[in-house]
């Protein structure tokens, strides 16, 4: 009989997350995690973990118990890509905050999706740079408080997970921590799939984000990604001033392309018939 | 071709950078384009897939050496190559290899700066930043090599040094070096020296900052291994704020150089312990002064010189043995004084060092213009 899920057996034993209380980064890691046990994996022996700066980035490095890369802000994707290409029996993920990804290291993130690179890359989505104190993010909703936007943010947020999609992913797909049944479902299918894929959490950051933006407690950050949550296809229907401030949420594209890992295994093969 | 030394070959300094790097082990590259380094991604777009390497043209620089630190961790040896401009693009990453021990092989192809400068023009101006270009305190290890024979040997060199010290090697070559076209001797591949890294015993945890060089795994293997660029234990797990364990694996990445200097280092020198007149050259520049020690002798001066096949760290010995009898010691380089600063640390008490500088054009200091110096005063 297999053991039931406990997340401790998939952690570096002796250490413990450094996340603030309430911190939508749990929610996040206790997800995959659980994605991982139902896949079967009672290890992290066939996955290697690459990340950047910030917040999310500490998720695998050093606590998950597996080959973990901790890269420079922005750029976990190019260091997971020679990794894919080198180890192609390995599921190699990228956990990256918002700044991270899709801020300093947005260059990677769309020529990944371009190259369809077989990595799966998790998003956590706090709309702020948390670790450095609650500056605007790329990601921050309009007219947002933040420190450096002390009148108000006056930039549009990104839309990361269309983008993946309109840039050539395989799967890209957006939740939030308060739909954690989603997205397990949406971490199992995506660790099944090749190519590039991409998955959106956005999480709370009580500290950096609640306090300044005007929210009471983690309750209410959540009742406010369930309220403004809509469905893709919903949105669809929807008019550009009605989704001002809505978060999308569901599978933005799931399809079958020739992905890096493919095409690069047949120019060696190729090479190594003609110049054998 | 073939002869029972070896393998003659008429190559570009490109080419023979490429076909060392091979023969080194090199199975992965990753790069962007850039003058005057296109060459060397292009041999090796066109060899690696042969040899089952894989090659990558990447997004940008940044790209491209992270995905060779990602190669190294994967226990493939890799390179890339680039020139000023993106040299500087990479310098963060750079540094997050010293800090994480990560064996790669940057080739910076030096052209005219700063800014975009001359694209296409030789210089020398890139000398600090291979020493200094990234933050914090760390022990650069850079070669500089001037023909296209010795770009084939120091090319092999800095991948075996890497592999050995466990830390990023730079070739500091320039665009002239790196386009020459000359005769090259492959010498038969028995007699190449090829290090590889140290590997752990099943069951170590302890992969950084030791005393002597720390073992490396590779991704995949079961160690679970941690890399970081911040502070770390021997283990890889980090801590942010403890001074005592970044004394301990900084001084680590410092000391595995230090203490090896004279293994690192590498000269040719020529009459330095019989001469009134002493040269420091390295790169290009150092093509010019076989012609002008001969001149010079022929007008009854004696002339030596110490040409640094290493740049860094720094070949403070023989430089030293030089001013003991040099009276005076010309610098010659292609940027307004880089090295000579080095060379009045080491020996401007016993000698006076006297800089040659030419920029601009991709000129090169000729013969005439050394001897003209060799002859003042």
């Amino acid at each position: 009989m297999r053991e039931g899920f406990s997340p401790s057996k998939y952690l570096r034993p002796g250490l413990r997350f450094p996340f603030c209380p309430g911190c939508g980064l749990y929610v996040l890691s206790d997800t995959f995690l659980r994605a991982v046990y139902e896949l079967g994996y009672d290890d992290f022996r066939k996955f290697c973990f690459v990340s950047g700066i910030g917040c999310s980035s500490w998720i695998p490095s050093p606590y998950y118990l597996a080959d973990s890369v901790h890269t420079l802000h922005g750029r976990s994707i190019p260091v997971a890509t020679s990794i894919k290409l080198l180890r192609p029996g390995l599921h190699v993920v990228v956990f990256g905050g918002d700044g991270d990804i899709v801020g300093i290291g947005m260059g990677h993130f769309i020529h990944a999706a371009r190259r369809n690179t077989d990595i799966l890359v998790i998003m956590g989505n706090n709309m702020i740079y948390g670790m450095t104190g609650g500056q605007v993010a790329p990601t921050t909703p309009l007219k947002t408080r933040t420190t450096t936007t002390p009148y108000g943010s006056f930039e549009h947020p990104l839309d990361a997970a269309r983008l993946a999609a309109v840039a050539g992913a395989n799967y890209s797909a957006r939740w939030t921590t308060a739909h954690p049944k989603e997205l397990k479902e949406c971490f199992k299918k995506a660790l099944q799939m090749d190519g590039f894929r991409f998955i959106e959490v956005v999480a709370q950051c009580p500290t950096a984000y609640g306090r300044r933006a005007g929210f009471k407690d983690i309750g209410e950050m959540l009742k406010w990604f369930r309220e403004n949550a809509v469905p893709v296809t919903e949105a669809e229907k929807m008019g550009e001033e009605e989704l001002e401030g809505k978060i999308v949420v569901g599978e933005f594209v799931q399809r079958r392309r020739l992905t890096l890992v493919e095409s690069v295994y047949a120019v060696l093969k190729e090479a190594a018939q003609k110049y054998a | 071709m073939g002869c029972e030394k070896g393998t003659r070959a008429f190559l570009q300094g490109s080419e023979a950078c490429v076909e060392a790097a091979l023969i080194a082990g090199c199975r992965f590259f990753a790069g962007y384009p850039i003058s005057p380094a296109n060459e060397i991604s292009e041999h090796m777009a066109a060899r690696l897939p042969k040899v089952g390497g894989v090659f990558l043209q990447m997004e940008d620089e940044l790209a491209s050496i992270g995905a060779v630190v990602g190669a190294s961790w994967c226990g493939v040896k890799a390179m890339t190559a680039t020139s000023g401009p993106g040299f500087s693009l990479m310098q963060e990453t750079i540094g997050w290899a010293f800090m994480t021990e990560t064996p790669c092989v940057i080739v910076d192809v030096q052209r005219v700066g700063p800014g975009t400068g001359q694209a296409t023009k030789c210089a020398q101006g890139d000398v600090m930043q291979a020493r200094w270009g990234t933050h914090g305190d760390y022990m650069a290890v850079s070669l500089c090599p001037n023909s296209v024979q010795e770009i084939f040997e120091l090319t092999i060199r800095a991948f075996n040094l890497a592999e050995k010290y466990r830390t990023p090697v730079i070739i500091l070559a320039d665009e002239t070096t790196m386009h020459l076209r000359e005769h090259l001797l492959i010498p038969p591949s028995e007699s190449i020296e090829i290090v590889n890294r140290k590997k752990p015993k099943a069951g170590e945890q302890a992969f950084f900052g030791l005393e002597s060089v720390a073992p490396m795994p590779s991704i995949g293997e079961g160690f679970n291994v941690a890399v970081t660029g911040s502070t770390h234990d021997e283990r890889g797990v980090r801590f942010t704020a403890d001074p005592t364990v970044h004394r301990r694996v900084v001084e680590a990445i410092n000391n595995k150089i230090r203490k090896n200097i004279d293994d690192i280092v590498e000269v040719e020198s020529y009459n330095i312990e019989d001469c009134r007149v002493g040269i420091v050259a390295y790169g290009i520049t150092s093509r010019a002064i076989y012609e002008a020690v001969d001149e010079a002798e022929k007008r009854g001066v004696k002339v030596g010189y110490v040409r640094l096949k290493t740049l860094w760290p720094f070949p403070e010995k023989p430089v030293q043995r030089l001013a003991e009898n040099a009276e005076k010691i010309i610098v010659p380089e292609m940027n307004l004084g880089q090295i000579v600063n080095e060379v009045k640390r080491v020996a401007g008490c016993t000698a006076e060092v006297v800089p040659l500088n030419k920029i601009g054009g991709g000129e090169l200091i000729t013969p005439e213009e050394i001897l003209d110096k060799i002859l003042e005063g």
